[in-house]
């Protein structure tokens, strides 16, 4: 008996599965104790910028808040409004989470640290970020509510309009690193020049995934002013705590892209190379720890942009721009035979 | 091989069921997520063939684009679909004769590819030193840079397309407000507003 388990457990197949299988768990758990946080974190720096102190009764520092709070949406009931279409209803939250945990499939963490390196990861990446409008517009539909609807609808129109020059600004990335894998697109070489030409790209995407994730200022999706909570108006419990989860681990996942598209993933910042002996992994977190504050930064600073303007500035400011800086970056590499 | 076999028949299965579902069901909102059921694993079927770049681009555009307006449409309209399928029946036997027409070339297809040896050098052709480059860089290298200029052709059939159908849509509507960015940032205070010292009991 104990042979056989010997054996099992030495078969190349089975080591391979079960070392997947922990990777996977080790992704899941961390990403989800890091969206736990990061709502405390958010709390904690809209407190500090609205001069307030956030929680702090629950644990020290409030730093139990976050758990206090998975409880008590765990033993709320869910509520089916009897309208709603209840299989799509309950698929929705169900499938926006998902698609938020299979993405990390695909980012490396440091060198190597990676679950799946694929030939097309930023591929990757970009599909499951365009699915997860789904998720939304599932949800709104299937509420059978009008203020669910209008606002399904808005992140459908919105998520399809800033995805267009996302996909440009990533096209910009691509023509400068010359590989579709992630960890290629990490190491490639990047003279001063290309680094500045691909600033305005890296601003221009910090914008869309703002939008991309219906985050403050274009939370229009949600718009509780207008639309008193957009297509979550009807769900509670669970099925409420997916949607949430699902937004925040979005959010940490376009940070963790950004991170490794412009600020070079798990590398020192700026090439130092005395830096380097501080384990990658560090250094991944604290880069997209930085893009997660721009996040919660704007959330606090910024006022709700009208949904025109929202429209305007996807197609007919961020689209041209982005086109152009393709033609030019395309043109630049060219001119000065810089191509990867 | 065992475990890509078992993946092709779960992805084919899954396809052929969700795309049955599509027609046969009464909600067409649930057809349309049905279509995306099966979009989603014929990109399955792609990344299995080693195609990875197309069944990402499968995904990119027709699930995370082309799908999610359709939604769009369907969840808008407001028509009786019951109605609409009252006269269906009527359409069988055309539906039937375009399915055998579609089956018979898939036959004629593979029939060749089988019995008749020069297919295969046709194949072999397009496929000529691409070993060991990713399926990516193969398809850049064939469409931009061996059939350029039928492909960039194609591209200008496809914008006259577009511009075709805004031109159809587009409709002049006199009397509608638009807010026009650059007059507003170009108004000047003193085009607008004047201040005035008042006196108490003289009025302006």
């Amino acid at each position: 008996m104990m042979d056989t388990i010997m054996e099992f457990l030495a078969h190349s197949y089975t080591q391979w599965g079960l070392w997947t299988l922990l990777y996977t768990l080790l992704i899941v758990v961390g990403v989800l104790i890091a969206v736990a946080y990061y709502t405390y974190a958010e709390r904690k720096v809209m407190g500090a910028m609205q001069r307030r102190q956030g929680p702090m009764t629950v644990g020290p520092l409030g730093l139990l808040q976050p758990i206090a709070d998975g409880l008590k949406l765990f033993s709320k009931e869910t509520i089916i409004p009897s309208g709603a279409h209840r299989v799509v209803f309950l698929l929705a939250p169900m499938m926006l989470f998902a698609l938020s945990l299979i993405a990390w499939a695909v980012i490396p963490f440091d060198k190597g640290w990676v679950l799946a390196n694929v030939n097309v990861g930023i591929l990757y990446l970009f599909a499951v970020s365009s699915m997860t409008v789904y998720g939304v517009i599932m949800a709104g539909w299937a509420s059978n509510s009008r203020y669910a609807f209008l606002g399904g609808l808005r992140s459908a129109s919105q998520m399809v309009s800033y995805e267009v020059s996302m996909g440009l600004i990533i096209v910009c990335v691509l023509l400068c690193t010359g590989s579709l894998n992630l960890q290629e697109i990490v190491l490639a070489d990047r003279p001063l020049w290309v680094q500045i030409l691909l600033f305005p790209m890296f601003i221009v995407f910090l914008v869309s995934i703002l939008a991309e994730t219906n985050r403050a200022p274009f939370d229009l999706p949600e718009g509780e002013s207008e639309i008193t909570g957009g297509f979550m108006v009807e769900y509670s419990a669970m099925a409420f705590a997916l949607f949430f989860l699902g937004e925040y681990s979005a959010m940490i996942l376009m940070s963790a892209m950004t991170t490794t598209l412009f600020l070079g993933g798990w590398l020192p910042p700026f090439g130092l190379e005395f830096f380097a002996f501080v384990p990658g992994i560090i250094w991944f977190a604290l880069k997209t720890a930085l893009i997660m504050f721009v996040f919660l930064w704007a959330r606090a600073t910024l006022p709700r942009f009208r949904y025109d303007q929202l429209m305007r500035l996807g197609w007919k400011v961020f689209l041209p721009f982005t086109l152009f800086w393709v033609v030019l970056t395309a043109g630049l590499l060219v001119t000065f035979d810089a191509l990867p | 091989m065992l475990i890509q076999a078992l993946a092709f028949y779960l992805f084919a299965i899954i396809l052929v069921a969700s795309a049955g579902m599509v027609i046969a069901a009464r909600n067409p909102v649930h057809s349309v997520l049905f279509l995306i059921l099966g979009f989603f694993n014929s990109a399955g079927l792609f990344v299995l063939l080693g195609a990875e770049f197309v069944g990402m681009i499968l995904v990119i555009v027709y699930v995370g684009a082309v799908a999610v307006l359709f939604l769009f449409v369907v969840m808008m309209l407001d028509i009786s679909f019951s109605d609409l399928r009252k006269g269906a029946m009527q359409y069988v036997p055309v539906g039937l004769l375009i399915a055998c027409v579609l089956f018979a070339e898939l036959f004629l297809v593979y029939g060749a590819w089988s019995f008749v040896p020069g297919v295969e050098q046709n194949i072999a052709v397009a496929t000529a030193d691409f070993e060991g480059v990713s399926n990516a860089e193969v398809i850049g290298r064939v469409l931009y840079t061996d059939y350029f200029l039928p492909f960039q052709l194609a591209g200008l059939v496809l914008f006259v397309a577009m511009i075709g159908a805004i031109v159809l849509t587009l409709r002049v509507r006199p009397g509608v407000r638009k807010q026009i960015v650059s007059e507003q940032q170009k108004r000047k205070r003193e085009d607008v507003l004047e201040v005035v010292k008042v006196t108490s009991g003289t009025g302006v």
